[in-house]
């Protein structure tokens, strides 16, 4: 299993899901993706089906009709699957927290295994968090 | 005798070799457009790191799919792949005939891509169909002129459609040094890029638009084989033309490295095609090929037959 581990850790592709963000998180993950930061020296990579992925990069506080919709999406991608939740809003929801219509607690609709706090988080601190999810998987 | 057809199949020009040179040259179109993009690009074993990740995922089968041909059609494309791959690799590596002609190669590429067409249709999902068909049209499109690009040696070799003949009638002098020569070649090199759906051709896989087109709904061992089908691509068509006009692999002494940078050339002007073109319309690949390739190529063909 560690060299199965290892090989994941090294090919993770990343499938981008918006959850009712205000953007500013989306615009940040796709400065991520450009040549500046270039993450395919990491093996990750963007793709555009979620039948592809191995981790979902979730934003947004999710409001009640999305919540759904991600639930759905979680389903249908090939486990095992990582889903990394991007901004203070998956985690606290930011200014938003006293929204009528967002779900209470994102981490029940699904499993969050790593949040990466701000508003929006630089590239460089998505770069540090995919890195230290690489490590947890490699042990 | 069985031994070594087997040893030819799944060794080496067959399976494991071209499966293996395959990835590495994956990787080498993967670093070079990085290099392009001014980006560092991907570590060497990018690819296997890649393939045997998809190994280990989950596979999903669709309910809405048609499950038989979902499931088969990567599996018989790789095997026709496989296959293709054995035959060129025995004429180029051995010097002798293995199973079949020129013919069964243009027979066998046309499967593979009737496979495409078959997989992406049987998902269900409005992408996949759009990028099936799609496939259909680009077929159409570069059909013609890739057999009229294949008839060019056949009339120069005298006539010969067996693989090694055509070979050894390049003894004297390589097709591409004739006039016809070089226009089937370029044509050919159009094609082929056609055929192995690389940009600007990549119409049906338009990852921004139909999202990955016919492999949108495969995921796990699936998706890993049509990634590994794509990778031994790049082995199978640098071959075929290599064989068809470039007069194939020599082994002994410096030629060897004569024969390394003939398939490194093909492949590093595929991949510069590719990184300075963006994707085109499906109308306007239909009307490159059919208005300017293909008489392009019938012109190759009537010099062909005149001696030129």
């Amino acid at each position: 299993m560690g060299w199965y581990k290892r090989r994941l850790s090294k090919s993770l592709w990343v499938f981008h899901v918006s959850g009712s963000p205000c953007n500013n998180c989306d615009i940040e993950i796709l400065d991520l993706l450009t040549p500046r930061y270039d993450v395919e020296r990491f093996g990750i990579k963007l793709v555009g089906s979620v039948r592809h992925a191995d981790v979902l990069l979730v934003t947004g506080v999710f409001n009640k009709k999305v919540a759904p919709k991600i639930k759905k999406l979680y389903e249908q991608a090939p486990k095992p699957i990582f889903v990394v939740a991007v901004g203070t809003c998956v985690s606290g929801g930011c200014c938003f927290k006293d929204s009528y219509n967002i779900v209470p607690d994102r981490g029940e609709v699904i499993p969050i295994d790593l949040y990466i706090p701000g508003c929006p988080p630089k590239p460089e601190a998505m770069i540090a968090a995919v890195a230290k999810l690489i490590g947890v998987l490699n042990g | 005798m069985i031994g070594w057809t087997i040893f030819y199949l799944l060794v080496f020009p067959g399976l494991l070799f071209t499966a293996v040179l395959g990835l590495i040259v994956g990787w080498v179109d993967r670093k070079v457009s990085a290099r392009v993009q001014f980006r560092v690009g991907p570590p060497l074993f990018q690819n296997f790191n890649d393939f045997f990740k998809l190994l280990g995922k989950e596979t999903i089968i669709v309910r809405d799919s048609v499950h038989s041909i979902f499931v088969l059609s990567p599996l018989v494309a790789f095997g026709v792949t496989t296959l293709i791959a054995a035959m060129l690799g025995v004429v180029l590596f051995y010097g002798f005939g293995f199973g079949g002609d020129l013919l069964v190669i243009m027979y066998l590429l046309m499967i593979y891509s009737v496979m495409v067409i078959l997989g992406g249709s049987a998902t269900g999902n409005v992408y996949s169909s759009l990028g099936a068909g799609r496939e259909i049209k680009l077929l159409l499109a570069d059909e013609l002129a890739f057999i009229f690009v294949c008839l060019v040696p056949i009339i120069k070799s005298g006539y010969q459609i067996r693989l090694e003949e055509i070979l050894s009638a390049q003894s004297g002098g390589l097709f591409v040094g004739s006039f016809s020569g070089v226009l089937a070649f370029i044509v050919g090199l159009l094609c082929i890029q056609a055929k192995m759906t690389q940009p600007p051709f990549h119409i049906p896989e338009a990852e921004t638009e139909i999202v990955e087109g016919p492999l949108m709904e495969y995921s796990g061992p699936l998706l890993g084989f049509w990634k590994l089908n794509q990778a031994m691509q790049w082995v199978v068509f640098p071959f075929l033309l290599i064989v068809l006009f470039l007069g194939g692999f020599n082994g002994a002494g410096w030629d060897i490295l004569w024969s390394v940078l003939k398939y490194l050339g093909i492949v590093v002007i595929m991949i510069l095609i590719k990184n300075t073109n963006p994707r085109i319309r499906i109308d306007t690949a239909l009307k490159f090929f059919w208005k300017y390739l293909t008489p392009v190529a019938l012109l190759a063909v009537i010099l062909a037959v005149l001696g030129v």
